[in-house]
């Protein structure tokens, strides 16, 4: 197998060292994610204008495009679509600027399908990019808040300054002063009722949200189980 | 590229059918007849209301009192003067509210950064949080842009998916819930705008001498973009008018910037795990641009992942002798400063870490003699005196 392909669109045939695989394996892929029913909304084509790319801030950063991705799907281009399955679509912002594209089309919702089957699938593309993701996906999931106070620890965040210190050292004082009720807890953004929690749980389960975890980070699904069990049977619900 | 290598890619292009146009849509019809076929409830707007432009021309009701607040998981997390300065200005302008317990976040961030979630599971905790305020007779009102963005994806896919609908209605029924979807989404920053004439009459801290930029959140206008506010009196109707509108009723001095449609540079996972990019961005896009073109004394912004970003980024920036150096905070928060908030009980600007003392002085706020009353009551909480500081010690 060559080291660079000879479509001038493609990038390397191993990319980021992830292993390519059969024509019939990608023909899968892709079309799990062509028949999501958001896809056709997403999509009009391409004029090749560039509107997208200029707006584009991880375009500036990364060997990224998001008219390349519009442009893949648009000539429903397997192979490039699966090697962006591998690498491109993890640089993504997903902040929508290339709404702005004058021909209507979504490449940010396109990323946001080609992410959900990458993780579904369990893709090596998705767990190295997720590594380092856990513990805000084991908070959402287990407490119904996504950003805790008590994250903010100086030797996770000595970039932004010293005042994470600070904060880190008076987190408990510093939240017993703040009025609104709701707001003293260290370890959620706020108070979350156990019932929403537990409401939170059935939803998970019964959208397949928590299956999608076993495929990225056996760890956390296992955790997460077995919180979840724990809090259904207390409730008397059963899954 | 050769000529038979361009027509080979032409000749693969599939062929698109789309309505002539291209506008996001006035929803309010399709909602309504869902409702009458008794597939959904819509909670409507109550009591007093402003209507405010959007950028097709569709008027957006503004419910003024009786709001349930879902808070965002960011402000509370780790930039609380936010949702406290937002609910201390409801306290002062006499508007009623609740602020619960029976909230999750909306878990965007976490699907729009590890998409270890789903259409239907997005949906399902869109409209939870929708029926829990249903059921307390208060209507939504959405803190974070990108919950506030998300959740309007959420409602025009709840719209026009039946499976979709039908998939969500189930799970609902196993909470003993009903699928809700209020009338209008309402942002916090929409309700600001609504009832900025009232603030400005309460301000009273003169704020003309103040430099301000506005970053508006990419997820409040550029996502379902329809909906999101466009004043023919502010930038004439070019940009978003949400922030830029209280800071024009205040009467700062609202400069302009070239780089105003960029986002922050937040990028979901970015700022936990590639924060090379979030600060490269943050500073060289926004900041340093902000800095050279306009001269700003504070930035002003309406979303968590924005001040996060915008903020967070200019201390490691400095060690590169980049020209940063700015306070950044929501427009929430400047409002109650120039209503007379206290900069740390209320604004709590001793979490956020670019300098904000210059602009305090500015603004006419000893920001010293302020700090000294915070540790007085750090003191009295430490000692075991009071458990928890409450409004009325905030008013006080």
């Amino acid at each position: 197998m060559p080291a660079t392909t000879l479509d001038p669109y493609m990038k390397r045939d191993h990319v980021a060292g992830h292993m390519d695989v059969e024509r019939e394996e990608k023909e899968r892929l892709i079309g799990q994610v062509m028949a999501d029913s958001r896809f056709g909304d997403y999509l009009y084509g391409c004029y090749e204008c560039g509107i997208c790319v200029a707006a584009c801030p991880s375009a500036r950063f990364y060997d990224f495009s998001p008219r390349r991705i519009a442009q893949a799907a648009a000539r429903r281009d397997i192979d490039l679509m699966f090697q962006q399955m591998q690498e491109d679509i993890w640089e993504c912002s997903q902040c929508f600027s290339c709404l702005r594209c004058p021909r209507g089309n979504n490449p940010g919702g396109v990323i946001t399908i080609m992410r959900e089957v990458a993780v579904k699938e369990g893709l090596h593309s998705a767990k190295d990019a997720l590594a380092g993701y856990s513990r805000i996906i084991y908070k959402i999931m287990s407490t119904g808040t996504q950003v805790s106070p008590d994250m903010l620890q100086p030797d996770a965040f000595p970039d932004w300054g010293p005042e994470v210190k600070d904060v880190s050292e008076n987190l408990d004082l510093w939240r017993r002063m703040l009025p609104p009720e709701t707001m003293h807890t260290t370890t959620t953004g706020w108070k979350v009722a156990d019932r929403t929690l537990v409401e939170l749980y059935v939803i998970w389960l019964e959208t397949g949200a928590l299956d999608m975890i076993a495929q990225v980070d056996q760890g956390i699904h296992m955790i997460l189980e077995e919180i979840m069990e724990e809090k259904l049977e207390e409730e008397g619900i059963e899954i | 590229m050769s000529d038979g290598a361009v027509s080979v890619i032409l000749g693969k292009k599939e062929k698109f059918e789309r309505a002539p146009d291209r506008r996001s849509e006035d929803f309010h019809e399709r909602l309504f007849e869902l409702e009458a076929e008794g597939e959904l409830v819509v909670q409507r707007i109550t009591g007093d209301f402003v209507e405010v432009p959007t950028k097709y021309g569709v008027i957006k009701k503004i419910q003024k009192a009786n709001l349930w607040h879902h808070k965002s998981c960011g402000q509370c997390g780790h930039i609380p003067g936010y949702s406290t300065s937002i609910f201390w200005l409801m306290r002062k302008l006499g508007y009623d509210y609740i602020d619960p317990e029976d909230q999750t976040s909306c878990t965007a961030w976490n699907y729009y950064a590890s998409a270890t979630s789903n259409q239907a599971a997005q949906a399902a905790v869109a409209v939870r949080n929708f029926a829990a305020a249903y059921e307390t007779g208060n209507f939504p009102l959405i803190h974070c842009g990108t919950s506030y963005g998300h959740y309007k994806e959420v409602r025009a896919e709840l719209l026009h998916d039946g499976a979709l609908r039908q998939q969500v209605t189930k799970v609902l029924h196993r909470l003993g819930k009903q699928l809700v979807l209020p009338e209008e989404i309402i942002h916090y920053s929409e309700w600001l705008y609504a009832v900025r004439d009232e603030i400005s009459a309460r301000a009273v801290r003169d704020v003309s001498g103040i430099a301000v930029t506005v970053h508006p959140a990419c997820h409040y206008y550029k996502l379902v973009e329809g909906d999101a506010i466009f004043d023919p009196d502010v930038y004439h109707g070019q940009r978003t008018a949400a922030v830029s509108g209280l800071v024009l009723a205040l009467g700062a001095d609202l400069r302009s910037y070239s780089t105003f449609f960029d986002c922050c540079g937040f990028g979901f996972r970015h700022i936990l795990v590639q924060r090379d990019f979030t600060r490269s961005f943050a500073t060289l896009r926004k900041i340093e641009v902000m800095k050279e073109e306009a001269d700003p004394d504070v930035v002003l912004t309406h979303d968590t992942g924005c001040v996060t970003a915008l903020d967070k980024s200019q201390f490691a920036a400095q060690a590169h002798e980049r020209n940063v150096g700015v306070p950044v905070m929501s427009e929430a928060q400047f409002a109650a400063l120039a209503m007379g908030a206290h900069p740390f009980k209320v604004a709590q600007l001793h979490w956020h870490s670019t300098n904000y003392r210059p602009l305090l002085e500015k603004m006419g706020i000893d920001w010293e003699a302020a700090w000294a009353e915070f540790q007085e009551d750090a003191k009295r909480l430490k000692s075991g005196g009071q458990e928890f500081l409450t409004w009325a010690d905030v008013d006080a």
